[in-house]
């Protein structure tokens, strides 16, 4: 377990380098100069060449990329993750104010995800071919192929916009921000992230479900004298919801690309906004801090899918 | 007197894309008190699906479409759900074939016979059904109970797992065990121990049984009657010694011709010629006639299906030419 676990650590680490070279190449590949884009144009008409030479010398964006990829290794390795050219304020720092309010986005997201899909897919297996469970069907179909940022447009014109139930944008009211508005607020965005990931979610847990209260160990239960409802929860759903452990963990990464989408339709401040906002300054140092961040993120929870996976059914042991 | 367990004309159909199975086609059995029955008969006769009936397990789409299952007196194919579930686990328990998939493989063995215990004595403390659990662990021969309390079922061997159902099948000191071909997926080595085992636990609770088995050895040795299932029904029962000295029908003849004495070579097995009907479209008349070496074609035996008729001390026998000599 312990040589496991160190084994996949190395290699993540391994992983996570080549990623970090691969994510330094595209972001420095992207057309446009950062330097420019930053400059007073009466500063830069004033200073010409020198003044921009000057500028560039003191962004290292002089140096060759191997140099400054090894320097920002070195600081990475470090915690330093450099500076933002556009807030001059570490990258850590940035991003960490940000983090916040998208683990806040997305783990309501994910409850929201995980309860509609254990509801509806437990509902869809056990009435099997009737009215509901097409009904389950056509919805979790319906929130996989609609666009989540076009859903959350059409939820803030219905409820924001008509219905005025809801604040359309932000985090919180200025001058407010207790949890009560904050709940206003995210309640929305985590809705519309959530339907997006409980389609699928809810297709794996009815495909479990049904293969499970097939199984003969459902029938013992059966036959010792449990009810329904138990036979259903202690016996069927506990095997049916093993797997999902996994799906749930390899979903995480796909729940911050949604994130990212809403947090533009909703004005949420979290990472996903100030990533776009980023690219398009070319904010390389966020960006890359960004990216990594992601990469991170992606090992991490493949890691913990496997180790979830091993301690919810006790037939797998890791080695 | 009043059998434990009657079952009277019981029919299941299982409607499939190509037509209705009928898997059980009036199936009548008796059980009294403390008696085992041995239930044989090739795989697809019906076996199996009679004894779901009994604790109404049968899986939808499958259902009993006519006939009694009467327990005590009580008529359980009516039983509102409730009730049948007092039933299930308490005074009737079953115990099944294949122990490595009847256990659920994500709960430890203890905590699956707890449930047992605990579903039919609620009233018992937590320590109170530990204790009994280990109690009913040390009595099948599980070494170590408390450590194995919690062990799951892929920690165990399999003769240990078929201990370890039987542990829970007598746990509330039922009345009825059906056992469903408990030693089949076991070990050959440790079927006989198993065998055993489920009898000592029987004749300690004093439960009657229903074996069934497609082994007439272990019906000669642990029963006192039997029944001869072919095609969905009944075709002889009675009294085992009966049965076994004195067939009265040519399936069982054909069952008894086809077992391996000690003596037999390999290759000198006598077996039944051809295969059981399709139950999707049975024979118009005897389901055996089509393999019937004594029935030979008769018209009677192609057209009308033979009663079930008694002969003396309750031997029963569905097949026209009863009377003919072999």
């Amino acid at each position: 377990m312990l040589s496991y676990l160190l084994r996949r650590l190395l290699t993540g680490a391994a992983v996570f380098l080549l990623i970090s070279v691969g994510v330094f190449l595209l972001v420095r590949a992207a057309p446009g100069d950062p330097v420019l884009m930053m400059v007073d144009p009466e500063q830069l008409a004033a200073g010409g060449p020198a003044f921009l030479a000057a500028k560039r010398a003191e962004l290292g964006l002089d140096q060759p990329l191997p140099v400054t990829y090894g320097i920002w290794l070195r600081d990475a390795l470090g915690g330093d993750l450099g500076y933002s050219f556009v807030s001059r304020r570490p990258v850590a720092e940035v991003l960490g104010e940000r983090m916040g309010p998208t683990v806040l986005l997305m783990g309501t997201a994910l409850a929201i995800g995980l309860v509609l899909a254990v509801a509806a897919g437990t509902v869809a297996a056990t009435r099997r071919n009737t009215a509901i469970d097409y009904a389950t069907t056509v919805a979790s179909l319906g929130t996989v192929s609609v666009p989540s940022f076009f859903l959350g447009i059409a939820t803030i014109y219905l409820f924001s916009l008509k219905l005025g139930w809801t604040p359309s944008s932000g985090m919180s009211t200025p001058g407010g921000g207790g949890a009560a508005d904050v709940s206003a607020h995210l309640v929305l965005p985590a809705a519309v992230l959530g339907l997006s990931i409980a389609g699928p979610f809810t297709r794996y847990v009815r495909a479990g479900l049904l293969a499970e209260l097939g199984a003969d160990y459902v029938r013992t239960a059966e036959a010792k004298g449990a009810g329904p409802a138990r036979v259903l929860v202690r016996h069927a759903l506990r095997n049916a919801l093993v797997p999902l452990v996994t799906v749930v963990m390899i979903s995480v990464p796909q729940l911050l690309a949604g994130a990212v989408a809403l947090e533009q339709v909703f004005s949420w401040p979290g990472m996903g906004q100030l990533a776009v906002s980023s690219v398009g300054m070319l904010d390389y140092p966020v960006v890359i801090g960004f990216a990594m961040f992601v990469a991170l993120l992606v090992l991490v929870c493949n890691l913990a899918a496997d180790l979830l996976y091993a301690a919810a059914d006790p037939r797998i042991s890791l080695s | 007197m009043r059998p434990l367990l009657a079952v009277d004309d019981l029919a299941v159909e299982f409607p499939t894309d190509d037509g209705v199975v009928r898997a059980v086609d009036g199936v009548s059995l008796r059980v009294g008190r403390g008696e085992i029955l041995g239930v044989v008969g090739e795989s697809g006769s019906g076996k199996s699906v009679t004894a779901m009936s009994v604790l109404g397990l049968v899986r939808p789409p499958g259902r009993v479409t006519r006939g009694s299952v009467r327990f005590d007196g009580e008529e359980l194919l009516t039983l509102p759900a409730r009730r049948l579930r007092r039933i299930r686990g308490g005074r009737i328990a079953m115990i099944f074939q294949d122990p490595m998939t009847a256990l659920n493989p994500v709960v430890p063995v203890g905590v699956q016979i707890a449930e047992a215990v605990r579903l039919h004595q609620p009233r018992l403390g937590r320590a109170a059904v530990r204790a009994r659990v280990l109690e009913l662990l040390a009595s099948v021969g599980v070494a170590d109970p408390a450590r194995r309390y919690g062990r799951h079922p892929h920690e165990y061997s399999g003769g240990m797992l078929q201990r370890a159902m039987i542990a829970m099948a007598v746990a509330n000191r039922p009345d009825l065990l059906i056992a469903d071909e408990p030693t089949t997926a076991l070990d050959v080595t440790v079927q006989a121990q198993v065998l055993g085992l489920l009898d000592t636990a029987r004749r300690e609770t004093g439960a009657a049984a229903v074996l069934i088995t497609h082994d007439l050895g272990v019906v000669a040795e642990l029963a006192d009657r039997v029944a001869v299932m072919y095609a969905g029904r009944v075709v002889e029962h009675g009294d085992v010694h009966q049965v076994f000295t004195t067939p009265r029908h040519p399936y069982t003849r054909g069952l008894l011709a086809g077992r391996p004495a000690p003596a037999t070579a390999p290759g000198d097995l006598t077996p039944i010629q051809g295969s059981p009907p399709d139950l999707l479209a049975p024979p118009p008349g005897c389901a055996f006639e089509p393999r019937c070496a004594l029935g030979a074609g008769r018209t009677v035996c192609r057209t009308s299906r033979p009663e079930r008729v008694a002969a003396a001390g309750g031997h029963v026998s569905a097949c026209h030419l009863r009377e003919e000599p072999v």
